[in-house]
């Protein structure tokens, strides 16, 4: 066990991943001796050079499409857009490329990129720098979505993703990077060995956890309003009410199984994140829920996100991101009934 | 023609006249001066199977077997003359109207109907042929190329012994105005790739005239990033295999990428759903008509005696099995299982799209019992 930040827990992801295998090449704008703008890949270009840590011209879509291409030729990149809400240059590339290459290809072409996305907000930004995009991209067939919310999470999650051989999108709550947490080195990497590596580690990325155990509310949560579920939950502990808090860890696939199971037995299912509440991962897991555990329901699913505004000003983001007194209300609301 | 718009012709190398007469090029032409009468046949060969073949697919979009064509008529020289200066180690991109590379890389053109038939997306295997699927997302390949060079570039640094290739990627004058077109430039030149960018500017984007992407001839984009740049008849099959040559050459020797713009012009329609006649005339159709790639290699060819009546009955015969073929197969193609549908999304399980499809399977299966109760 070693104490690590999220972002040391993905550069150590990362260092590992690169020297498992010299086809893992990262490229970004200002990864290389900067070490990115949130230091993630820092020290990884004194120690990997130029070919395996590059510095890429200012332009997303290029960085998604050379990925491709160099994909194509064997590599395993694992490229970084510096923020959230830059990704969209590189929307197309992503979409109808990224996604689609192995179902166009019948198979033939297998696409292992790893996109690291900075996301989500809550550090006083300015306009593009906090947004929570995540939802566009699950609308996507073809792509994998994981969003760790510790620094455990985040060296395992790393590693799965880099394994697999899908295309996968790793989306990193940069308002947690500098959040601690004690990382066990040493149980991602028997996963991934062998020829089953890459299936165990591609099925252990797809599940939920159990965050916190409780029997009267399941509270859903991924990436950064994990620690505001917990917080939220020790807070309805002293009111009497005990929440179980499920951190989904993957948006696709999603382990909704894992929170319908939950939900048979509290009957109660609130759901967070940063994202607009409207056609988000919320709406789509509430659909689940409803579908497949509804006469053990005894509220109806409610839902906790930004609102449907384009994320506002830095002052207003603690109101119009889920916050507790937001996520306590829901809880209460449901509790009544 | 104006003289300095993306029309002008001041500049392109040209090594056959349209009426067939030979013109030396002082620095290209060495690069062909080993070519055969029977290499000419060959190149020749290509060029006519490839668009009888073409009109046979159109007829067959016509009589309703294939849901759409997309004609690469008029471009026969283009793409016979770059692809012929294609070697093993070297790896193409295509657009979607490189029929004739699609050919040279050995790929079968009865199986390229597929796609347009709506059973598949991709109809070959990628890595059998150094031939990547068509993209019909204009210039997003353009990228993909650029990356798989980039990588090449990185094996060959590994593996000096190894025998060098380049990748070329082809696209059109309207993609050039895409941003990844661009982007890729940018990356193929500052990472040094070995890539050459092959811009057919068959000077139309559906209707719109390559007047309307550009006002200075498309060769001018890869001096903007600061690559070799060269502007040929794309009409010229002769002259594109030489410049392509060099340009792979220039690729291959890690010199960096290379820009060429081929002047060609699209002679039949963007593609079936089409109608030229609402955009263009039809005095600029027979000035191109005129410029035929196949008709000036033919008369080249003919005035040396080197197209005897046998072999033009042997490539007659070889084009009109290739049709018959085209006929009988697309016909026989059956529809693939259904369940076909949800293959290959991932390379490994998804639970949504795993539940979909043994939901869709039963969901199929109680018609079949209904049917059997009955």
């Amino acid at each position: 066990m070693t104490t690590l930040t999220m972002a040391g827990a993905i550069n150590a992801g990362l260092r590992a991943a690169m020297e498992r295998d010299d086809k893992v090449t990262l490229m970004g704008e200002d990864i290389g001796k900067l070490g990115g703008v949130f230091r993630v890949t820092d020290g990884l270009h004194a120690d990997f050079g130029d070919d395996r840590v590059m510095d890429s011209p200012l332009a997303e879509s290029g960085i998604v499409g050379t990925a491709i291409g160099m994909a194509m030729a064997g590599f395993r990149p694992v490229i970084e857009i510096q923020f959230d809400g830059f990704i969209f240059p590189a929307y197309n590339q992503i979409t109808t490329q990224l996604a689609k290459m192995h179902y166009r290809s019948r198979g033939d072409i297998q696409l292992p990129v790893v996109i690291r996305v900075p996301y989500a907000g809550g550090i006083g930004a300015i306009e593009h720098h906090s947004e929570s995009p995540e939802a566009l991209f699950a609308h996507t067939p073809g792509l994998r979505i994981v969003s760790p919310a510790n620094p455990q999470d985040a060296f395992d999650l790393m590693q799965q993703s880099i394994a697999c051989p899908d295309p996968v999108m790793f989306f990193e709550p940069k308002a947690r990077y500098w959040d601690k947490g004690e990382v066990d080195t040493a149980r991602v990497a028997a996963q991934l060995d062998g020829a089953t590596g890459p299936a165990n580690a591609t099925a252990e990325m797809g599940k939920a956890r159990v965050a916190r155990q409780g029997s009267d509310v399941t509270l859903v949560a991924y990436g950064p309003t994990v620690r505001l579920a917990l917080q939220a939950a020790e807070v309805a502990a002293e009111d009497g009410t005990n929440v179980e808090v499920i951190d989904l860890r993957s948006i696709s696939p999603m382990d909704s199984d894992a929170v319908v199971k939950s939900a048979k037995r509290t009957g109660r299912v609130v759901i967070t994140h940063e994202a607009s509440t409207a056609f988000g991962v919320g709406a789509e897991l509430s659909a689940r829920v409803t579908e497949q555990a509804f006469f053990h329901l005894h509220a109806p699913v409610l839902r906790v996100g930004g609102f449907s505004t384009p994320y506002p000003g830095a002052t207003f983001e603690h109101e119009f991101l889920p916050n507790i007194d937001r996520v306590l209300d829901a809880v209460d609301r449901v509790m009544k009934h | 023609m104006d003289s300095t718009g993306p029309l002008s012709t001041d500049g392109l190398v040209s090594m056959l006249t349209h009426e067939g007469v030979p013109v030396e090029h002082e620095t290209f032409s060495r690069y062909v001066q080993n070519l055969d009468a029977e290499e000419l046949r060959q190149m020749w060969r290509a060029m006519t199977v490839v668009r009888a073949w073409d009109l046979e697919a159109t007829s067959l979009q016509r009589q309703g077997e294939l849901g759409l064509w997309v004609q690469s008529l008029g471009q026969e020289g283009a793409q016979i003359g770059s692809g012929r200066a294609l070697r093993d180690n070297d790896f193409v991109f295509p657009s979607y109207r490189e029929h004739g590379v699609a050919h040279l890389q050995g790929v079968d053109l009865v199986e390229v109907l597929r796609i347009f038939r709506g059973l598949q997306h991709g109809a070959w295997t990628p890595a059998e042929h150094n031939f990547h699927l068509y993209t019909l997302v204009i210039g997003a390949h353009s990228l993909h190329a650029t990356g798989y060079a980039m990588a090449k570039a990185r094996e060959q640094k590994a593996n000096p012994e190894q025998e060098p290739g380049a990748v070329v990627a082809y696209f059109g004058d309207g993609a050039t105005s895409q941003g990844d077109v661009n982007e890729s430039l940018i990356f193929a030149s500052v990472y040094n790739a070995p890539i050459v960018f092959f811009c057919q500017n068959n000077q139309y984007a559906i209707s719109e005239s390559v007047t309307r992407q550009t006002k200075v001839p498309l060769a001018d984009r890869g001096r903007g990033v600061g690559m070799p740049t060269i502007r040929v008849d794309g009409n010229d099959v002769i002259a594109c295999r030489a410049v392509t040559e060099w340009a792979l050459d220039h690729a291959r020797s890690g010199k960096g990428p290379v820009f060429i713009e081929a002047l060609t012009y699209r002679m039949g329609a963007h593609t079936t759903s089409d109608d030229p006649t609402r955009y263009r005339d039809k005095e600029e159709e027979q000035y191109w008509a005129d410029r035929d790639p196949i008709a000036r290699l033919d008369t080249y060819l003919s005035a040396r005696g080197e197209l005897s009546d046998e072999f033009r009955e042997d490539v007659a015969q070889e084009a009109k099995a290739l049709g018959e073929r085209a006929r009988s197969t697309v016909k026989s193609w059956k529809r693939p299982p259904l369940l076909d549908m949800f293959k290959d999304v991932y390379a490994l399980p998804h639970a949504a799209v795993d539940a979909e499809r043994v939901w869709f399977e039963r969901f199929q299966e109680s018609f079949d019992t209904e049917e059997a109760g009955r």
